[in-house]
């Protein structure tokens, strides 16, 4: 890997949840670099800490123990302020239960992350319409999240993800509630962000078929990096 | 200001739920309104009291008369400015529920005394050229329906005639309006002159003199120089502001004050304990959506805000619309028909409950607030 | 049938099963129904206790003589010779020492206020002997009764407990005099306990009213011989009176204020029932939503509607009951016997009175509490038994 090139930086990384008087210990000793420009999937069995690893990635949660740097930047010791800040600025969540607003149309969904921006209203309006429009939503923009199908929806929940054009992509299970088809759709739609945008893509997923769109894809278990494949 | 239209969508989010909690609020901002209104029905005449005016009665007991001697004297004390004065006059009018207050009293200085019954020059002349011309507010007036040039029949069980009948009748010359909200205008003036003609007994008797002094700042000491001139005479006095004397009257009648702002604090206390525990509720249900946020970048204290938002928005709706609705239904008038003197929602009331308005947004909405606050993102994210 | 009770006994127990989840919900509402009822009756009894005092101020076949055309004691007023021949008329009990009748007059003293300092009008009424038989319940409980012939007087109860110097032993100013406090009476919690009464003989001197009276009151004897009292009276063409029984004067002194409290009272109460509505109505409908998915489980399994619809208003109905009994208990303990005094409009002069909770309001209370109740539990109610089942095993 080229040095330079390292947009993820994770370092002896450690994450133990408190259960009350218990101690569960997710992630231990965790090393991993990720470039710019890469489609990632991470897979694992469940409790593997897949999930816990994404979040700590993404500025969600904190180690225990370690370092966390993207782009240079270390991101394990900000304040939650500057936290936020930060994801608001260079992160995009895809739920895999989409987490739209209901009481927002599609449109006001997308707008949502700008918000927390300068832009003016007609600013927002505009960026929301031209990501609906990468996501092939046009037509929907004054849809309710009830009105959409599953793979409608996560569709505005990818337009939301890449609205502020962040460094990095985090899908958790985009295509867990999905039926083959339209999750075949979502991950075509993925694909063609890392490869026409080259946005980076980091994706947690538990189905073969879907890591297989990766570039690499990482297996995690008990906490530890297992194995690596490349294509 | 781009946030408000979350707000208002959050809001639309359980209707029902949010019309309820609005429809709560307005309740409570109605009774604190209308209650504001009665509570100034029965202590509105302490505020509009005249600060350089006292009243001279008699000490033994209010029932009692005054000689009319005792005039020339008051005027001789230092620092007095005008005297005249009032008897009651008690009459009824067809029935006793029918009751207004009535007073006799000279003409000309009364006015001059009151410039907060207004009559314009014309109306006045055509009082002081009336014999038999009585002066009643607008609020008399509107009561009974009646004009100017009307003749009104009373009868006076306190004051016969000489010829031995109990009933008055008076001519309505015209008809005085307050000077500003507060003033009492259901009272009826009667002519000195007229009625010491007429009446049989109590010659050379008033009811109580009113007096105006030049230094209110004096008020006190004139008062008691007053007494002092008729201390150890056959009709001793009392003399006291004329603030004094009502408040007097508004404690005998029961601290309404206190009691009515028990019952609005009873209220109030009410409604928060419903609205607030509903907020809870809600954001509580909402802790998915809190999290999103939070996860797109929304700060621990935007999102406190958010909340904040929320519960102010609600508020000020249902109190905006509560308040409202009170001043609409005082407009309509007094519901006893005619026992209040006077019947309006004072501006420092209105004030008050703009402020509480915002102190209940705040008081509902700091407890769920704080908790979206503390969310933590990883616990409540649904995955 | 048999069945339908079972499934509202499981679908009940259910409900009252998982109602500690709600409870910050369920307390909530109950505490504003509480509230709601407590400020209801608490104002009421005041209205209640002015009555209280009206009526039982009315003894049994007592009668009241005024001068005609005069609508209260104050604005009365006959010579000492006209009040000889009233209590001389056909009708009247008899006593060991004449007929059971009181020629009295009625004055306005100033004495502070306990509470607030500040001059209030305080009722002194002179009597003759045989006014305590009159008033029946008049009893002296300290000191005793005043020597007809001297300057002293009693004070009632009431006017004792409101109004300041007025113990046994202390002096209070009648016109230019002192006249020493010698005994103090109650009357049954009438409106006598509100007044000081003196000789009035003597009160007549203090007043200068030379040989005039205000009122004669009497006892019948027996309640039948009223209009022979009355007819015997006003054909008297010596006389220009009227006659009234005592309950009758009462009812009508106290209709102003007793109108004025329960017109304001009630407005107060129905404008706070709407909000306790609004409130219980919210409770429940969240209560309600809180167990969209239990209720869709027990109708998915064959539970009818109707069961459903029960239990909730069953669960609305207890919480506003609870409700109700707090907030009735609660003004009974505050309120019931507290005493106050205000201004009796009619005879411009004090009148003390106890705040009245009796049973009429509290159960007009928790009846009260019980409408709002089924109001707030009605339409969640039905609402719940309506959702669709699939729609409501769906919702989270």
């Amino acid at each position: 890997m080229n040095e330079n090139n390292t947009l993820v930086d994770v370092r002896g990384v450690d994450k133990v949840f408190k259960r009350g008087s218990e101690e569960i210990h997710v992630l231990g000793g965790l090393d991993l670099q990720i470039p710019d420009g890469e489609f990632l999937a991470l897979m694992g069995p469940s409790g593997s800490g897949k999930s816990t690893l994404l979040n700590l990635v993404g500025g969600l949660d904190r180690p225990t123990q370690g370092s966390v740097t993207i782009g240079g930047q270390r991101i394990d010791d900000m304040s939650d302020r500057k936290l936020a800040g930060w994801r608001a600025r260079h992160v995009g969540l895809v739920f895999q239960f989409y987490n739209l607003m209901p009481v927002l149309n599609a449109r006001k969904n997308v707008e949502l992350p700008l918000l927390l921006t300068k832009l003016s209203a007609s600013e927002r309006k505009k960026r929301a319409a031209i990501a609906l429009e990468i996501v092939g939503l046009s037509h929907r923009l004054g849809h309710f999240p009830r009105q959409l199908s599953g793979g409608e929806q996560q569709r505005v929940g990818i337009a939301r993800a890449i609205v502020t054009d962040p460094t990095l992509l985090l899908c958790d299970e985009p295509t867990g509630d999905l039926d083959r088809k339209a999750g075949d759709e979502i991950l075509e739609l993925l694909q063609a962000l890392n490869r026409d945008q080259g946005k980076t893509i980091i994706m947690v997923t538990h189905d073969q078929l879907a890591a297989n769109r990766a570039s690499r894809t990482l297996h995690l278990d008990k906490g530890r990096l297992e194995r690596e494949v490349t294509v | 200001m781009k946030y408000f239209s979350l707000i208002f969508a959050s809001l639309k989010r359980k209707k029902l739920r949010t019309m309820l909690t609005l429809l709560s609020i307005m309740i409570a901002f109605l009774l604190f309104g209308y209650l504001a209104a009665i509570k100034t029905g029965f202590t509105a005449g302490v505020e509009v009291a005249g600060v350089d005016r006292l009243i001279t009665r008699n000490k033994v007991s209010l029932i009692n008369l005054v000689p009319l001697a005792h005039r020339d004297d008051i005027l001789q004390i230092d620092g007095v400015d005008l005297v005249t004065h009032n008897t009651w006059f008690g009459g009824i009018y067809q029935q006793p529920s029918n009751f207004f207050a009535q007073f006799v009293v000279e003409p000309e200085q009364y006015l001059e005394l009151y410039p907060e019954y207004v009559l314009s020059d014309e109306e006045k002349e055509s009082w002081f050229s009336n014999r038999t011309g009585v002066v009643i507010g607008s609020g008399l007036a509107k009561r009974f329906d009646w004009s100017v040039g009307d003749r009104v029949p009373l009868l006076a069980p306190i004051w016969g005639q000489k010829d031995g009948s109990e009933n008055w009748e008076f001519e309505i010359a015209a008809i005085y309006e307050g000077a500003e909200q507060g003033v009492d205008t259901s009272q009826m003036f009667i002519p000195y002159d007229y009625f010491d003609e007429a009446r049989r007994g109590g010659e050379g008797m008033v009811g109580w003199y009113l007096v105006r002094v030049s230094d209110p700042d004096r008020a006190a000491q004139i008062a008691e120089d007053i007494d002092r001139a008729f201390a150890n005479s056959r009709d001793e006095t009392k003399t006291e502001p004329e603030g004094a004397f009502i408040q007097g009257f508004a404690n005998q009648i029961g601290n309404i004050g206190f009691i009515i702002t028990a019952i609005v604090s009873a209220v109030f206390f009410t409604i928060l304990l419903v609205a607030g525990n509903t907020m809870a509720y809600t954001v509580r249900e909402r802790t998915n959506e809190l999290a999103v946020l939070k996860a797109i970048g929304f700060t621990n204290t935007g999102v406190l805000g958010l909340v904040l938002g929320e519960s102010l928005v609600l508020t000020a709706m249902g109190g905006g619309l509560g308040l409202l609705i009170a001043w609409l239904m005082v407009s309509a008038g007094d519901p006893t028909g005619g026992s209040l003197p006077v019947f309006f929602i004072p501006a420092t009331d209105l004030a008050l409950g703009v402020f509480l308005i915002v102190a209940l947004a705040f008081v509902v909405g700091i407890f769920p607030a704080r908790s979206a606050q503390k969310l933590q993102i990883s616990d409540a994210l649904r995955r | 049938m048999f069945n339908t009770l079972k499934q509202i006994a499981a679908v009940t127990r259910f409900s009252f099963a998982s109602l500690p989840q709600r409870l910050g919900s369920s307390a909530s509402a109950m505490l504003g129904i509480a509230g709601v009822v407590a400020v209801m009756v608490g104002v009421l009894s005041i209205a209640q206790g002015i009555m209280s005092t009206m009526t039982s101020s009315a003894g049994m076949g007592n009668v009241m003589v005024l001068r005609s055309g005069a609508d209260t004691e104050m604005t009365s007023g006959f010579g000492g010779e006209d009040a000889r021949l009233i209590t001389e008329a056909p009708g009247l009990k008899q006593g060991p020492d004449g007929p059971l009748a009181s020629r009295e007059l009625f004055v306005i003293i100033n004495l502070p206020m306990r509470s607030t300092g500040t001059d209030a009008n305080v009722p002194l009424r002179g009597v003759e002997a045989a006014a305590a038989e009159v008033r029946q319940d008049f009893e002296i409980v300290e000191g005793r009764m005043f020597e007809p012939g001297l300057a002293e007087v009693v004070v009632g109860l009431g006017a004792q407990m409101e109004f300041s110097g007025l113990d046994v032993g202390s002096t209070i100013k009648v016109g230019t005099a002192q006249w020493p406090v010698v005994g103090v009476f109650s009357a049954g919690g009438g409106i006598s306990e509100s007044e000081i009464w003196s000789d009035a003989r003597v009160l007549q001197d203090g007043f200068r009213r030379g040989n005039s009276y205000q009122s004669v009151h009497a006892t019948l004897d027996s309640p039948d011989r009223f209009n022979e009292f009355k007819d015997a009276l006003t054909s008297d063409s010596r006389l220009n009176v009227q006659v009234m029984t005592e309950a009758e004067y009462y009812s009508e002194q106290s209709q102003v204020l007793y109108n004025l409290i329960t017109v304001l009272g009630s407005l107060i109460a129905v404008i706070m029932g709407l909000g306790a509505i609004f409130g219980a109505l919210n409770t429940m409908y969240t209560a309600v939503s809180a167990r969209t998915r239990e209720i869709a489980t027990l109708r998915a399994l064959g539970f009818r509607s109707g069961p459903v619809i029960v239990s909730v208003l069953a669960e609305s109905l207890l919480l506003a009951l609870v409700g109700g009994i707090i907030g009735a208990g609660l003004a009974w303990l505050a309120f019931d016997g507290f005493r106050a005094a205000t201004l009796n409009f009619a005879s411009f002069s004090a009148i003390t009175f106890a705040f009245d909770v009796n049973l009429g309001l509290l159960t007009l209370g928790i009846v009260f509490a019980l409408v709002i109740g089924f109001i707030g539990g009605f339409f969640p109610a039905v609402r719940a038994a309506r959702t669709p089942v699939a729609l409501a095993l769906r919702e989270q």
